[in-house]
C-alpha cells in the first residue's frame, strides 16, 4: 500500500451507499421536462376515450341514446354496459371482494359515476360527443350519511346484492351493510372500562378526503391484433397485480399482457385501485384495434377515483386516577361509498385499523368496524399511509388528549406515562400485532426538549391570562403527537391482495465491466427508488450506486411484486434488494477465492472487495470479480453474475415519531399561523437522509391540508361540493410553514438492513399534531373535541360556540 | 370547425400550424408540437403544472387559447437551457431536492425562472408569494424555496463577478 491507496472511508464514500445523501438520478430528466408520464405517450392512430358521467347520486338509468353522438364526425364508438355485458365486463371485482359497475348497469349510485365511454379521434370531438349522449334518469332517494344508511327503512342502494346476507367479510346485517370486522376482546374490554376510575368517551370523525396527486389517473391501451399482445401504460402503483387482474378479466393469457407504469406524477394511494377507465380503454382498444388513451380531468379525479378516510370512530378509553391507561374500545362506522373498493389486504377489510392502541401499553382493547354503503364514490384508499393507519393514529392521539382533559393532566406527561417501554419490544399489542422495535421515551424527551415544551406551556398560560384580561385575541396551541405506524405489508401468511401474497422482489444482473442493472416489483411515484435502491445495493455488493441502474414498472422485464403503497417498498422490496445482493456476494466470494488461490472461507468482504484474511493487500474488487465471472472458467461455478430474491417479510415494520406543532389562532377570524413545527422520525436505518427529509416535508404538507381544510364534501342530495382545486384545499408555498426535522434511529431487528420505511409517517403523525394544536389552543376555554377539517370558519365556530365572541 | 392559421415562436423556433379557435395552448404544444414538458394537472389555472412564458410573462397555458398566442414568443421548460444541459435553476432543484415525482417541476422551474427576472434577489417571503400559483403535492415547498433562493444567489454572484 502507498499514499495513493484509497482508505476504507474513501472507498466507502465512493459507493454512495447507505446513509449517503445521494443526489437523485431521476432529476436530470424531470428538471429538463423529459419525464415520460402517461399523458405524454402518443402512439400512431391513437384514439381518445372519455366518460359520460352521472349528474345524480342515485338514479335509475331509463335509457341511453347514443345516436346523435355516433353521428358526429370523428366519433368511433360509444360503449355502454350493454356492450360490455357479453364480455362479462360491465361489472368488475374490487380489491375488497365486492364488485363495481364499470359502466352504469340499470342505475347509478354516486355523482360522477361512469355511464358510457365515448371513443373519438381527439379529445375535443370526444367532449362534444359526451354532450350528445342522451341519458334519461329517474331520481331515487339519496343517502350520504352512513348512520341513515343503516336505518331499517333506508332505501336499498345495492339492489344487485338483494337477499345476500353474507359478503366477502362475513355477515351483512342490513341491506346497506357491508361487513363487521372485529379485533380484540370485547367483553374483557367492557369489563375494564365499566369498572375504571376514569373513562373518556368521544366520537372522532376523520372526514372524507382525497389523495389528489398532481397527475390524475390515466391509461393508454394498445391491442396488437397481429401478435395477440395487449400493452397497457397506466398510472399503476401495482403494475403486476394489474396484469394478473387484466388477464383474469379479459381471458388474455398473462404472458400476452404487458403492463407498464411509466413515470408517475404522484400517487399517494390514488393509483392503487383498478378503475373503469382502465377497463374501458382496454376494451376500446380491443374493439377498435387502435391504441386508446383515457386520462381523467381533475373533477373526474376528485369525484370518482379513490377517496380516503370517512371513518366515524366512537371511542372509550379508561385509566386509573393517576393516568395509567387500562383499556380502549373503538367502534367505527366506515362509509365506503357505493361499492366496497377499499384497497386493503384481503383479510383486513378495515386495513390495519387495529393499530389503534398506538404507542401505548394498553392491556386490553376491542375494535369493531362496520362497513356501510352510501351514495358516494367508492374507494377508501390509504392516502399516504399504510392501510387505515392514519385513521388509527388520529383516533388514539385524540383519545389521549380527551383523556388528559378528563384526568386534568398534561397530555405530554400522560403519553410518557403510558408509552411501551424500550425493554418491552418485541411488544405484543392487545389487538394482535407484534411491534418490532422502538424507543419512544427517548424520542419523546428529545422532541419536548427541542421545542422547549415547558417554556411553551408557560407562555401558553400567560397568553390565556392575557386573553382573559382582554389584552389579546390570539391563542397559542401546542399540538402533540406520538405515533406508531405499521407498514411494509406484508407476510404472505396473512397478507394478500386478490390472492397474491404481498412479497416483493429484486433481480440483479452484474455486467462484465462492473456496472449493474437491478429490477424490482415496485414502482416509484416520486419516492426516488432509482436513487435509494441503488444505494442499498451499493452497500451490499460494493459497486458504486452511480454504476447501478434501477428499473421498475414494466411487467415484461421486472420480477413480480405487489407494488408501491403502504410504505412497503423499502421494508419489502428494499429487503429483497439486500437479499439478492447477498446472493451476488456469496457467488462472488467463490470466484474471488478461486482467483486468489485460497479457500472460500479464507477471504472476507471489505466494502467493495474480497480480501484474503490477514492479508488485506491481496484482494479482488467486485468489479474484477464481475469481469472474471464472464471470462474465466471457475470450477463448479456457473458463468455470469446474477441473482433474484423474492422476499416474504417475517413481520411488518413499525416506524414511529414525535411531532410538535405550535400554532397561533386568531379567535375572531379563525385564521391560524403555524409558528413552529418539529418532526422527529424514527424509520430505522436511514438510507438517504436527504430523501427522508423531503418525504417528511411533503407528508407534513399533506397532513396540514387534511387537518386544516381539505375535504370531499357532499350536500344532502349527493352533489360533490369540493370537486375542483378552487374548493379542494391544497396548500401553496405561501400557506405552508417551515418544518424542522430530526431523528432517532432504532433499526428493525428483522429487516436485512434494519430499515422501516418513512414516506407515510408524516401524514400519519402530522394530522393529529395539527389538529391537536387547534384543540389545545381552546382547551383552557372548555373545548373537548371538534371535527376536522379545521378551516377558518370551523375554527371561528369553535370560538363562537364557546362564547368567546362576547 | 374551421381552423385558424397560427404562427408561434416556441423555444426559439418558428412554428406554423392550423388549430381550431377553441383549442387550448397546452394541447397544441403537447399534442401537435410534441412539447410535453408543461403538464396538465387541473385545466382550471389552479395548479400551475402547465406554466410557461408567453411574451415575457408567466402564463398558465391550460386557460389560454392557442389563438391568443398567435404571434407570441413562448418559452417552455425545454427552452430554458440547451437540450441535454441544465441551467442554474435546474441544477439548484437537483442539488437541494426541490422535486420528487417531477410532475409540477417544469411549471415550477419555468415560473421560478421568470420570478428571478422580476425579483433578482428575493426574500424567502417573496419566493413563497411569487410561487403561490404553482402547486406541489410532494415536497412541501421547503426545498423548492431553498432551490430558488440558492439559484438566485448563484446567479447574483455570477453577475457580480462579471461586472
Amino acid at each position: 500500500m502507498n499514499d495513493l491507496t484509497p482508505t476504507s472511508e474513501e472507498r466507502s464514500a465512493k459507493l454512495k451507499g447507505l446513509g449517503h445523501s445521494r443526489k437523485r438520478v431521476e432529476d436530470a430528466r424531470f428538471t429538463q421536462g423529459k419525464g415520460n408520464y402517461v399523458d405524454d405517450i402518443k402512439l400512431p392512430g391513437m384514439l381518445f376515450g372519455d366518460f359520460v358521467r352521472s349528474p345524480y347520486a342515485h338514479a335509475r338509468v331509463k335509457s341511453i341514446n347514443v345516436e346523435a353522438a355516433l353521428a358526429l364526425p370523428g366519433v368511433i364508438a360509444v360503449l355502454t354496459a350493454k356492450d360490455l355485458e357479453p364480455l362479462n365486463l360491465h361489472w368488475m371485482p374490487t380489491l375488497a371482494g365486492d364488485k363495481q359497475m364499470v359502466l352504469a348497469d340499470g342505475k347509478v349510485l354516486f355523482q360522477g359515476q361512469e355511464v358510457a365511454f365515448v371513443i373519438a379521434e381527439d379529445r375535443y370531438i370526444n367532449a362534444d360527443a359526451i354532450d350528445l349522449v342522451e341519458v334519461e334518469y329517474e331520481e331515487l332517494p339519496v343517502i350520504t350519511d352512513p348512520f341513515k344508511a343503516m336505518e331499517p327503512d333506508a332505501v336499498v342502494l345495492r339492489e344487485d346484492l338483494a337477499g345476500q346476507t353474507t359478503g366477502a367479510h362475513g355477515e351483512r346485517r342490513h341491506h346497506n351493510h357491508i361487513f363487521l370486522w372485529e379485533s380484540g376482546d370485547k367483553e374483557a374490554t367492557e369489563d375494564v372500562i365499566n369498572s375504571a376510575d376514569v373513562v373518556a368517551e368521544e366520537m372522532v370523525y376523520y372526514h372524507r378526503t382525497h389523495p389528489c396527486p398532481l397527475e390524475t389517473c390515466g391509461s393508454v391501451a394498445s391491442m396488437d391484433k397481429v401478435n395477440g399482445k395487449l400493452t397497457v401504460w397506466g398510472t399503476f402503483q401495482a403494475p403486476h397485480v394489474v396484469r394478473t387482474v387484466a388477464s383474469l378479466l379479459s381471458g388474455i393469457e398473462e404472458h400476452n399482457i404487458r403492463i407498464v407504469s411509466p413515470d408517475i406524477g404522484g400517487g399517494f394511494g390514488n393509483k392503487v385501485g383498478v378503475y373503469p377507465g382502465y377497463v374501458c380503454s382496454i376494451v376500446a382498444s380491443i374493439v377498435t384495434g387502435k391504441p386508446v388513451k383515457w386520462v381523467e380531468d381533475r373533477m373526474d379525479n376528485l369525484m370518482a377515483t379513490a377517496f380516503a378516510r370517512d371513518y366515524w370512530m366512537k371511542g372509550k378509553i379508561s385509566a386509573t386516577k393517576d393516568g395509567k391507561i387500562t383499556g380502549l374500545q373503538c367502534h367505527v362506522t366506515a362509509d365506503h361509498g357505493a361499492f366496497d373498493a377499499c384497497a386493503d389486504p384481503t383479510k383486513f377489510p378495515a386495513g390495519f385499523m387495529n393499530i389503534c392502541t398506538g404507542s401505548y401499553d394498553i392491556p386490553v382493547a376491542y375494535l369493531g368496524v362496520d362497513g356501510v354503503y352510501t351514495n358516494k364514490a367508492p374507494g377508501g384508499v390509504a392516502y399516504r399511509c399504510s392501510f387505515r393507519v392514519t385513521e388509527a393514529a388520529y383516533f388514539i392521539e385524540r383519545m389521549i388528549e380527551v383523556l388528559a382533559i378528563e384526568l386534568g393532566m398534561d397530555a405530554a406527561e400522560l403519553r410518557a406515562k403510558n408509552f411501551i417501554r424500550k425493554d418491552q419490544f418485541p411488544y405484543q399489542s392487545a389487538l394482535g400485532w407484534e411491534y418490532d422495535s422502538g424507543d419512544y421515551h427517548t424520542a419523546w424527551t428529545k422532541a419536548l426538549n427541542a421545542v422547549g415544551y415547558k417554556d411553551l406551556r408557560k407562555e401558553q398560560s400567560e397568553r390565556v391570562a392575557a386573553f382573559n384580561r382582554g389584552e389579546t385575541r390570539s391563542l397559542l396551541g401546542i399540538g402533540l403527537c406520538h405515533f406508531t405506524e405499521i407498514v411494509g405489508a406484508g407476510p404472505v401468511k396473512n397478507c394478500d391482495i386478490l390472492g397474491m401474497g404481498m412479497f416483493d422482489s429484486c433481480e440483479i444482473r452484474i455486467h462484465p465491466t462492473g456496472s449493474a442493472i437491478a429490477r424490482l416489483g415496485t414502482i416509484s411515484q416520486g419516492q426516488g427508488h432509482a436513487t435509494t435502491f441503488a444505494q442499498i445495493l451499493a452497500s451490499e455488493i460494493g459497486l458504486p450506486a452511480d454504476s447501478i441502474t434501477i428499473e421498475e414498472g414494466d411487467t415484461d422485464t421486472a420480477p413480480y411484486g405487489l407494488g408501491t403503497y403502504g410504505s412497503r417498498s423499502t421494508p419489502v422490496a428494499g429487503a429483497a434488494a439486500a437479499m439478492a445482493g447477498r446472493k451476488i456476494r456469496a457467488k462472488a466470494q467463490m470466484i474471488a477465492a478461486y482467483l486468489l488461490e485460497v479457500h472460500d472461507n479464507d477471504v472476507e468482504w471489505d466494502i467493495d472487495r474480497f480480501a484474503v484474511k490477514g492479508a488485506p493487500e491481496k484482494f479482488k474488487t467486485m468489479a474484477e470479480i464481475a469481469y472474471a465471472s464472464y471470462n474465466q472458467a471457475v470450477p463448479g461455478v456457473e458463468p455470469g453474475l446474477e441473482a433474484v430474491s423474492y422476499y416474504d417479510p417475517p413481520n411488518m415494520t413499525y416506524p414511529f415519531g414525535a411531532y410538535v406543532c405550535v400554532m397561533e389562532i386568531d379567535v375572531d377570524t379563525g385564521v391560524h399561523e403555524i409558528r413552529q413545527f418539529y418532526a422527529l422520525d424514527d424509520c430505522g436505518t436511514r438510507i438517504n437522509p436527504m430523501i427522508i427529509e423531503g418525504q417528511v416535508h411533503g407528508g407534513l404538507t399533506e397532513a396540514l391540508a387534511i387537518a386544516m381544510g381539505q375535504e370531499i364534501a357532499y350536500d344532502e342530495i349527493g352533489n360533490v361540493k369540493t370537486g375542483t382545486l378552487m374548493d379542494f384545499f391544497i396548500p401553496t408555498a405561501w400557506e405552508t410553514p417551515h418544518y424542522t426535522t430530526d431523528f432517532t434511529e432504532t433499526p428493525s431487528p428483522h429487516h436485512p438492513i434494519g430499515a422501516k420505511g418513512v414516506g407515510e409517517s408524516p401524514n400519519v403523525g402530522g394530522v393529529p399534531a395539527f389538529s391537536n394544536a387547534v384543540h389545545d389552543a381552546f382547551r383552557a376555554f372548555g373545548l373537548r373535541h371538534a371535527h376536522m377539517p379545521h378551516d377558518q370558519w370551523r375554527i371561528w365556530k369553535i370560538a363562537n360556540d364557546l362564547g368567546m365572541h362576547g | 370547425m374551421s381552423k385558424m392559421h397560427l404562427k408561434l415562436k416556441v423555444n426559439g423556433e418558428e412554428k406554423e400550424l392550423l388549430a381550431e379557435p377553441r383549442e387550448l395552448l397546452i394541447h397544441v404544444l403537447r399534442e401537435r408540437l410534441d412539447i410535453t414538458g408543461p403538464h396538465i394537472g387541473c385545466e382550471t389555472s389552479h395548479c400551475g403544472a402547465c406554466t410557461l412564458e408567453m411574451n415575457g410573462k408567466s402564463v398558465k397555458s391550460c386557460t389560454v387559447f392557442a389563438a391568443q398566442a398567435n404571434g407570441a414568443e413562448i418559452t417552455t421548460i425545454e427552452g430554458l437551457a440547451e437540450p441535454g444541459t441544465m441551467n442554474v435553476l435546474q441544477n439548484a432543484f437537483r442539488e437541494h431536492h426541490g422535486l420528487q415525482c417531477g410532475f409540477c417541476t417544469p411549471g415550477m422551474i419555468t415560473r421560478a425562472h421568470r420570478l428571478l427576472q422580476e425579483i433578482p434577489n428575493p426574500t424567502e417571503e417573496e419566493v413563497r408569494h411569487g410561487m403561490a400559483g404553482n402547486l406541489c403535492r410532494c415536497t412541501g415547498y421547503q426545498n423548492i424555496v431553498k432551490s430558488i433562493l440558492a439559484a438566485a444567489s448563484e446567479m447574483n454572484a455570477a453577475k457580480e463577478a462579471a461586472e
